[in-house]
C-alpha cells in the first residue's frame, strides 16, 4: 500500500460520505432537542427514510422524488412521534423507542419485495475535477449534491438558531417553556414544527444511504447510525458545528477500521468501535459534573412533558 | 358561532380500573391495527393474524417456546419496573444482558468439563453480578456526575455488543470451531436443566418467578420499596422525607441490572448453550414495552411478557407462513407501546362530550 498523497485525499473523501447520515440526521435531532423534545426514535425514522427513498426511486425511477420522497415520509412517521408527545402528552422517551422499533419493522415489511433490487446510479458533481487534481480533487469533488448540503447544513443551523427569531425561539422553548408559553408562544407548535423538521432530515439521511452510499435495500440498513446521530448531538453539546467534527470523528473510525482490517494491524477493530460511545460518555460527564456548565449547554426543559391548562 | 362539543379536562384521580383496563384496549387497538397493515400488504387480515397470535401456541411445543421467550422478558422487565417507578431511565438493559451473558459465559467455559452441582450456580450468580455492575455504571455517573442516565446507559449497550464481538471472534472462540464466532458449546453442568422431554422449556423460568415474587415482596412490603414509590411520585417530596436519593438510585439500577444479567446468563446456559454474537434477540429494549404495557406491577408483567413473547413467536411464524420478514413482529411491539402510551391520555384527562343544546342551534 502506497501511503501517496491522492490516497489519503481518497481517504479523506470516504470518510466525508460516511460521515454524512450522521451530520444529516443529528443536525435534525439537533433542532428537535433545542425545542425540549428528546426523540429517540432517529434509527427509526432514518430506516424509514432509507427504504420509502430506495422504493420511490424503484417505482418512479426519478431520484427526485425518491429524495423528497424519503423526506416527507421520514416527516410522516415523527408526525405520530409529535402527536403522541405532544397532543397526548405520553413520555418522550417511550415514544421514541417504540418509534425506532415500529419503525425497523415497518421498514422491513415495505422493503420486502425491494431485496436484490439494484440502485440506480446517482449523479456525482465535478467527477473531472476529481480526477484532475490530486489530493484536493477527491476532497472537495466527485461528491453528491447531497453531501455538499450535508456539509453546509451545519453552518446554516449555528445560524439559524443564534441569529434568527425563530431560533431564538425554539432556544427558548427549548430553556424554559413555561415562560415561553407566558411570552406568548405556542411552545406545542413550535415543538410540533421541530419534531417534524427533525424527521425530515433523519429521513434524507435514509435515504443517503439507501441511494448514494450503498445503493440497495438491506434490511435494517441503517445499522445503528441513528443511534450513534443521537449520541454525536450530546457528544457536541447540542452545538451545530461540533456535530459536524464529531460526525467526521465518528465517520473516520468507521473508514479507519476498514483499512485497518485490510492492513491487519493488531488493534481489535471493536475498540475502535467502541471509542466513539465510549467518548461520548465522558464528555457527557464532563460537561455534566459542573452543574453551570450544562445548564450552558443542555436545552433545561429535554425530555420533559409540556402541558398548558387550558 | 363556534360551539365547543367537546370538553377535555384534567381527571384529579386516577381510576384504578382505567388504569388496568387501557393496556387491554391498546392490545385490541394493536390487533387491528396489524390487521389493517396485513390488509395494505394484500393478505386477509384474520387469517393472517391468526398465523400471528393463534398458530403458534396452538400446540405443547409452542406453549414451551412461548415460556422461553417470556422468561427473560419477564425477568428484565420486572428489573427495569424498579428504575422506571422511581423515575430512573434505564434503557440499557440491553447491555447489561449482554454484560451479564460475557461474565456468566467467561465463568462457563472457566469450567470447562468441569462437573459438579456448584457450577452452574456459580455461572448464574457471576452473570447477575456482570449486568448488576454494568448498570452501575450509568448509576454512579448519574448520582455523583449528573449525566443522563438515559444516554450513558444507551450508549454502553454498543460496548458491550462490541466487547462479545470482541471475546467470540478472537479470545474466546472455539479452538475447533473453524474461526466460526462463537464459543465452544458449555458442557453438560453448565446448562439449564430441561423441564420435559422433547421440549426446550428449562430451570430459568423458576428463577423468573421467585424475581417476581421477590419483587413483590421489595416492591410492596419494605421500606426501600415504599421510598421508590415514593421518589417516583415526586422527588421533592422524596427529598423532604429525608430519604437518600443517591443511595436508592444506585439500588434500583443494581437490581435492575442484575435481572438483565440472570436473563442473559439464561439466555446462554439455556436454549443457546455457548457465546455468540447473537445472544438476544433485542429483549431488553423489548422489555421496556413489556414493562409499561404491565404496569410496573409485577403480576401485569407476568401477563405483558407472555403478551409481546407472543408478538416474536407470531413473526417467526408469519415468516414461514406469509413470507413476511422476521421483523413484523417489532411492528406489533411498537404499535402496542404507542397504543398504549396514547391511550394513557384517557387516564389523566377526561373527555366530555357535551352535545348540543337547544338553545345554541
Amino acid at each position: 500500500m502506497s501511503f501517496d498523497l491522492n490516497f489519503i485525499g481518497i481517504l479523506i473523501g470516504a470518510i466525508m460520505a460516511s460521515s454524512v447520515p450522521l451530520i444529516l440526521a443529528a443536525s435534525g435531532e439537533l433542532i428537535t432537542e433545542r425545542s425540549g423534545v428528546l426523540n429517540l426514535g432517529v434509527e427509526g425514522m432514518m430506516i424509514i427514510g432509507a427504504i420509502s427513498g430506495f422504493a420511490l426511486m424503484v417505482v418512479t425511477d426519478n431520484l427526485f422524488f425518491a429524495v423528497i420522497g424519503s423526506m416527507f415520509s421520514g416527516l410522516i412517521i415523527s408526525l405520530i412521534f409529535g402527536l403522541l408527545t405532544q397532543s397526548l402528552l405520553t413520555n418522550h422517551v417511550a415514544t421514541g423507542l417504540a418509534l425506532t422499533i415500529f419503525g425497523i419493522g415497518m421498514s422491513a415489511m415495505i422493503g420486502k419485495n425491494f431485496v436484490g433490487i439494484p440502485g440506480k446510479e446517482f449523479p456525482l458533481l465535478f467527477l473531472s475535477l476529481k480526477e484532475s487534481i490530486p489530493f484536493v480533487g477527491p476532497i472537495f469533488f466527485g461528491h453528491s449534491i447531497i453531501l455538499y448540503f450535508a456539509f453546509g447544513l451545519p453552518f446554516l443551523t449555528n445560524y439559524f438558531l443564534k441569529k434568527t427569531k425563530t431560533g431564538l425561539i425554539i432556544r427558548a422553548v427549548g430553556d424554559s417553556p413555561t415562560s415561553a408559553s407566558n411570552q406568548g408562544i405556542n411552545v406545542t407548535l413550535v415543538r410540533y414544527s421541530c419534531i417534524l423538521y427533525g424527521g425530515a432530515m433523519c429521513g434524507l439521511a435514509g435515504a443517503y444511504l439507501s441511494l448514494i452510499y450503498t445503493p440497495q435495500w438491506i434490511e435494517n440498513m441503517t445499522g445503528g447510525r441513528g443511534w450513534i446521530a443521537l449520541a454525536l448531538v450530546v457528544f457536541a453539546t447540542w452545538s451545530p458545528i461540533k456535530v459536524l467534527i464529531g460526525a467526521l470523528i465518528f465517520g473516520g473510525i468507521t473508514i479507519l477500521q476498514l483499512h485497518m482490517q485490510a492492513v491487519g494491524l493488531r488493534i481489535p477493530v471493536q475498540l475502535l468501535s467502541a471509542l466513539p460511545y465510549i467518548m461520548t460518555i465522558i464528555v457527557l460527564v464532563v460537561i455534566s459534573r459542573d452543574s453551570r456548565k450544562i445548564k450552558l449547554n443542555t436545552p433545561t426543559s429535554l425530555g420533559q412533558i409540556f402541558y398548558k391548562e387550558k | 358561532m363556534e360551539v365547543q362539543l367537546i370538553k377535555i379536562e384534567k381527571r384529579n384521580d386516577v381510576s384504578r380500573s382505567i388504569y388496568f383496563l387501557t393496556p387491554v384496549l391498546a392490545i385490541f387497538l394493536t390487533l387491528f391495527g396489524g390487521g389493517i397493515i396485513f390488509f395494505i400488504l394484500g393478505f386477509n387480515p384474520i387469517e393472517a393474524l391468526k398465523f400471528f397470535f393463534i398458530t403458534p401456541i396452538s400446540d405443547l411445543y409452542g406453549l414451551s417456546e412461548l415460556l422461553i421467550k417470556a422468561t427473560p422478558l419477564c425477568l428484565i422487565a420486572i428489573g427495569l419496573s424498579f428504575c422506571f417507578k422511581s423515575n430512573n431511565w434505564n434503557i440499557g438493559a440491553e447491555g447489561q444482558l449482554i454484560f451479564g451473558g460475557v461474565v456468566g459465559g467467561g465463568v462457563a467455559l472457566l469450567f470447562y468439563n468441569h462437573d459438579g452441582f456448584y457450577v452452574l450456580p456459580i455461572i448464574i450468580l457471576s452473570g447477575a453480578i456482570g449486568g448488576m455492575l454494568f448498570a452501575m455504571i450509568p448509576a454512579i455517573l448519574k448520582t455523583y456526575f449528573n449525566t443522563n442516565e438515559i444516554l450513558v446507559s444507551l450508549m454502553l449497550v454498543y460496548v458491550a455488543k462490541l466487547l462479545l464481538d470482541y471475546l467470540v471472534v478472537g479470545p474466546w472462540s472455539n479452538p475447533e470451531g473453524f474461526n466460526f464466532p462463537e464459543t465452544r458449546q458449555f458442557s453438560e453442568s453448565a446448562r439449564m436443566p430441561i423441564l420435559f422431554d422433547g421440549l426446550r422449556i428449562h430451570a430459568g423460568i423458576f428463577i423468573t418467578l421467585i424475581t417476581v415474587f421477590l419483587s413483590w415482596l421489595i416492591l410492596y412490603k419494605t421500606y426501600l420499596g415504599f421510598q421508590i414509590k415514593v421518589s417516583g411520585f415526586s422527588l421533592k417530596t422524596a427529598k423532604y422525607a429525608g430519604f437518600k436519593g443517591k443511595t436508592m438510585i444506585i439500588i434500583v439500577f443494581m437490581i435492575s441490572g442484575a435481572c438483565a444479567g440472570l436473563a442473559g446468563v439464561g439466555e446462554i446456559t439455556g436454549p443457546i448453550g455457548q457465546l455468540h454474537r447473537n445472544i438476544s434477540p433485542d429483549y431488553g429494549f423489548t422489555a421496556i414495552i413489556v414493562a409499561f404495557l404491565g404496569r410496573l406491577n409485577p403480576v401485569g408483567i407476568i401477563f405483558a411478557s407472555l403478551i409481546v413473547a407472543l408478538t416474536y413467536l407470531g413473526a417467526e411464524t408469519a415468516q414461514i407462513f406469509l413470507q413476511v420478514p422476521k421483523y413484523t413482529g417489532q411492528v406489533f411491539q411498537g404499535m402496542i407501546l404507542f397504543f398504549l402510551l396514547g391511550s394513557d391520555y384517557l387516564l389523566f384527562f377526561k373527555i366530555k362530550f357535551l352535545g348540543l343544546k337547544k338553545n345554541e342551534l
